[in-house]
C-alpha cells in the first residue's frame, strides 16, 4: 500500500500569476482573468482564495474557467481587499489557491436559478454549462437597483428575454419587489425540478422555504469567513458543517439540518456569532 | 466482552483511547467538537480561547508548504465571557472528556479564563504557552521557565480540575521546561505545538503570511516532536500527550514508544478527515494485539530501553 507521504493537497499551494485582462462591469464590479491550470478546471460553485500580496487574501466565486487554462472571477468594491484589487493594472501579480469546494451538481430538466446581488457569479457559470443539458432555464435576478443587476445584458442575451424576471427593490428595471417574491408568483404558476441559489443569506433562506413548501429539490452557495479554505481552521463552520470543505454548495436536506443558523446568523472574525 | 487495550486514565480523565483533537482545529463550536468525536477521537480539545475576544490576523493565514502547513490565526476566539456557552452545549452533547485550551497576557488571566472554563464544565484545562506568533503570551511565556512556573501554580490554585501545559518547540532544552511546568503541578504536558517558520514568495519577494511568521504543523514536524517527547520523558514523570504530524497509526505509535501516553491530531484532518481517529485508533489496536501487549500503556516509552 502507499503511504501518503506527509501533508499534501495539490489545490492548496500557492501559485502566483499575473492579471491579463481587466473588465469594468460597473461601477463598483469589474472582472479579472488570469491564467491557472488548476482552477481552469473548476466545476461552477466552486471558489478559489486570492492573495493580494501585502493585503489580504479573499475567496472569490470562479466566474469563468476554460480549457485554455484561462481563469476569470467577478469582483465588487466592499472594503480593503476588494479595493486594491480594483486598482491593479493588467500585467500586475497576484497569488491563487484552490479550486475549493465542491460545485453545483448539473441537473437536467425544468431549471430555476435565483440570484441576489453578486450571487450571480457562480449561477453565471453554471448557467453556461448546463444550459445545452436543460429542458427550460429560467434565470430569476434581483438587487437593489438596476446598477446592481450585474451581468444582467449577457445573462437576457444567454437565456432569452423571456427567461429573465428581473426585480428590484427601487423599480429601476424589471418589477419592483424583491428576488425571493418573483419566485413565489412563478411557483404558483409552474413547476420546476431543481432551484439553484446563490445571494444574500436571508433571500436564499426564504427561497429554501419556497422550495419546501413547493417540493422542489434545491442547492444553494453560502458564504461564510474563510481563512485556510481546506476545512481546518473552523473559521466558516455552519452547524456540524464546514462551508469551505463541505460545501460551499448545499442541498436543501442539508440546510435543513442547519436552520436554526442558516439564514440567521454567521460568525464574526473573532468567531463570535453575529445575526443577518 | 469488549477488551480495554486502548483505555488510558489521562491524569484523572478517562478516555476509550489515546487520540485527541487538537487546540486550534475546528474547535469552536460543540457542533463541531461533535462530528470530531463521530470521527472516533477519545477527547477533545478546544481552540485557544482568552479573556477578550481577538478577531486574529489578516489572511493569508495559512501557507501550504512541501510537507507540511505554516498557519499564523492570530489567535481568534470570542473571548471566555461568550465561550462558556460553547462549553455548557459541548459538555451537553459530548461523550468524551472536554479540554479547554487557554491562553493569555499574565498569570492573572490565564487563571481568571480557567475558572471560567472549568465553572462552565471544562473536564480539564491545556495551558497555551507555546503558540509562536503572538506577541507576550504563548511561547513567550512558554520560553521562560520562571514565569511558566508562576502561571501553572497560579492556574493550579484557582481550579482543582487537571491542568495540561502545552510546550513550545522553540526553546533549547525542551526538557528544563518540561521540569518547571511539572514541579509546579502541571498534570500532563502535551508536545509539542507548531515549530516557528516562514514561506516567502519568489514573485513579488514577499513574506507570504499576513503575519510573516507562523507555525509550521504536519508531517515536517514529526520527528521534532518524537524527540521532543523521548527528551521530556527521560526528565518528568508526568504523562506526556504527544503530538506534531501524527496522520497513521504508525507515528501514533512511535509517539507512545517515545514516551506518549496520549496523542493529539490536528493537521492530519485537512487530509484524511475527522476519520483518521478511528483508523489511527484500529490499526493501533491492531499493532497491540500482534505484539501481545494488553494495554497501550504497556508500550509507553518502550524504546527508552536501547
Ligand atoms: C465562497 C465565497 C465566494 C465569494 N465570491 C465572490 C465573488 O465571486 N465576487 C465578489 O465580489 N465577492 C465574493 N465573495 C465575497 C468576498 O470574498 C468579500 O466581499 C471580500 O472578502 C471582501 O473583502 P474586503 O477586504 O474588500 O472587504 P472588508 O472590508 O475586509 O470586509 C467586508 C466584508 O467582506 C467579508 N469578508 C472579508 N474577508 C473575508 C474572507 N476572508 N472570507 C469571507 N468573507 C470575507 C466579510 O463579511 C466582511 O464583513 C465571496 C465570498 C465567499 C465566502
Ligand atoms: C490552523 C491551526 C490552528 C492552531 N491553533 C492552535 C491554538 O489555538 N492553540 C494551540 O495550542 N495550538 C494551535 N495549533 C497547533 C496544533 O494544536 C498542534 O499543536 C500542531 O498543529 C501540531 O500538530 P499537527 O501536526 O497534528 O497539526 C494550531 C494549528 C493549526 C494548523
Ligand atoms: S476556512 Fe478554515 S475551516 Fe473553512
Amino acid at each position: 500500500m502507499v503511504r501518503l507521504l506527509g501533508y499534501h493537497i495539490a489545490t492548496n499551494k500557492l501559485r502566483t500569476t499575473q492579471i491579463q485582462s481587466i473588465k469594468t462591469e460597473t461601477q463598483t464590479v469589474k472582472t479579472f482573468a488570469f491564467k491557472d491550470k488548476l482552477c481552469a478546471k473548476a466545476k461552477p460553485g466552486q471558489f478559489l482564495m486570492l492573495w493580494i500580496p501585502g493585503v489580504d487574501e479573499i475567496p472569490f466565486s470562479i466566474l469563468d474557467a476554460r480549457e485554455d487554462g484561462s481563469v476569470a472571477v467577478a469582483v465588487r468594491k466592499v472594503g480593503e481587499a476588494t479595493s486594491a484589487l480594483h486598482n491593479k493594472r493588467i500585467g500586475e501579480i497576484i497569488g491563487i489557491r484552490g479550486p475549493f469546494g465542491n460545485g453545483f451538481t448539473a441537473k437536467k430538466g425544468k431549471v430555476l436559478m435565483v440570484a441576489g446581488g453578486t450571487g450571480v457569479f457562480p449561477l453565471l457559470f453554471l448557467s453556461r454549462k448546463i444550459k445545452p443539458k436543460a429542458t427550460r432555464l429560467v434565470f430569476i435576478i434581483g438587487a437593489k437597483t438596476r446598477e446592481e443587476l450585474f451581468f444582467i445584458d449577457e445573462i437576457e442575451r444567454f437565456c432569452g428575454k423571456e427567461n429573465v424576471v428581473a426585480s428590484t427593490e427601487d423599480g429601476s428595471y424589471g418589477v419592483k419587489c424583491l428576488a425571493s417574491e418573483s419566485l413565489e408568483l412563478l411557483l404558483c404558476k409552474e413547476k420546476f425540478d431543481m432551484i439553484y441559489t446563490c445571494g444574500p443569506e436571508l433571500m436564499m433562506r426564504k427561497v429554501l422555504d419556497l422550495a419546501e413548501k413547493h417540493g422542489i429539490a434545491l442547492e444553494a452557495s453560502l458564504e461564510r469567513l474563510m481563512r485556510c479554505a481546506i476545512g481546518l481552521c473552523g473559521s466558516c463552520v455552519i452547524g456540524k458543517y464546514r462551508v469551505c470543505r463541505d460545501g460551499p454548495i448545499f442541498s436543501a436536506q442539508q440546510l435543513i439540518k442547519v436552520k436554526t443558523e442558516f439564514g440567521k446568523f454567521k460568525r464574526d472574525f473573532d468567531g463570535r456569532k453575529i445575526s443577518f | 466482552m469488549k477488551d480495554n487495550r486502548l483505555t488510558v486514565n489521562l491524569a484523572g480523565l478517562k478516555l476509550a483511547n489515546p487520540t485527541i483533537l487538537a487546540s486550534g482545529i475546528l474547535g469552536y463550536s460543540a457542533e463541531t467538537l461533535e462530528s470530531i468525536v463521530a470521527g472516533g477521537a477519545g477527547a477533545v480539545v478546544t481552540k485557544s480561547v482568552g479573556l477578550k475576544p481577538r478577531v486574529g490576523y489578516a489572511n493569508p493565514t495559512v501557507v501550504q508548504v512541501d510537507c507540511g502547513l505554516i498557519n499564523a490565526m492570530g489567535l481568534p476566539n470570542p473571548g471566555i465571557g461568550e465561550f462558556v456557552k460553547e462549553i455548557r452545549q459541548a459538555k451537553k452533547v459530548l461523550n468524551v472528556p472536554l479540554i479547554v485550551s487557554v491562553y493569555g497576557f499574565s498569570e492573572e488571566e490565564y487563571a481568571a479564563v480557567s475558572k471560567k472554563a472549568a465553572d462552565a464544565g471544562a473536564d480539564a484545562l491545556e495551558l497555551n504557552v507555546s503558540c509562536p506568533h503572538v506577541k507576550e503570551t504563548g511561547s513567550e511565556i512558554g520560553q521562560k521557565p520562571e514565569i511558566l512556573s508562576k502561571v501553572v501554580k497560579t492556574v493550579k490554585d484557582a481550579v482543582d480540575k487537571p491542568v495540561f501545559v502545552k510546550l513550545s518547540p522553540n526553546v533549547t532544552s525542551i526538557a528544563d521546561i518540561a521540569e518547571a511546568a511539572a514541579k509546579t503541578g502541571a498534570d500532563a504536558l502535551t508536545a509539542i505545538n507548531t515549530v516557528k517558520a516562514m514561506a516567502i514568495d519568489p514573485e513579488t519577494t514577499m513574506p507570504i503570511l499576513g503575519n510573516k511568521f507562523g507555525g509550521l504543523s504536519g508531517s515536517a514536524i514529526k520527528p521534532i516532536a518524537v524527540r521532543c517527547v523521548y527528551d521530556i520523558y527521560e526528565r518528568v514523570k508526568v504523562p506526556i500527550i504527544g503530538c506534531g504530524g501524527i496522520a497513521d497509526w504508525r507515528d501514533a505509535v512511535e509517539f507512545f514508544l517515545a514516551g506518549a501516553s496520549a496523542v493529539q491530531i490536528g493537521t492530519a484532518i485537512a487530509t484524511k478527515g475527522s476519520n483518521v481517529f478511528r483508523t489511527v485508533t484500529r490499526g493501533l489496536n491492531a499493532y497491540l494485539k500482534r505484539k501481545g501487549f494488553k494495554n497501550v500503556g504497556e508500550i509507553v516509552g518502550l524504546s527508552h530501553r536501547y
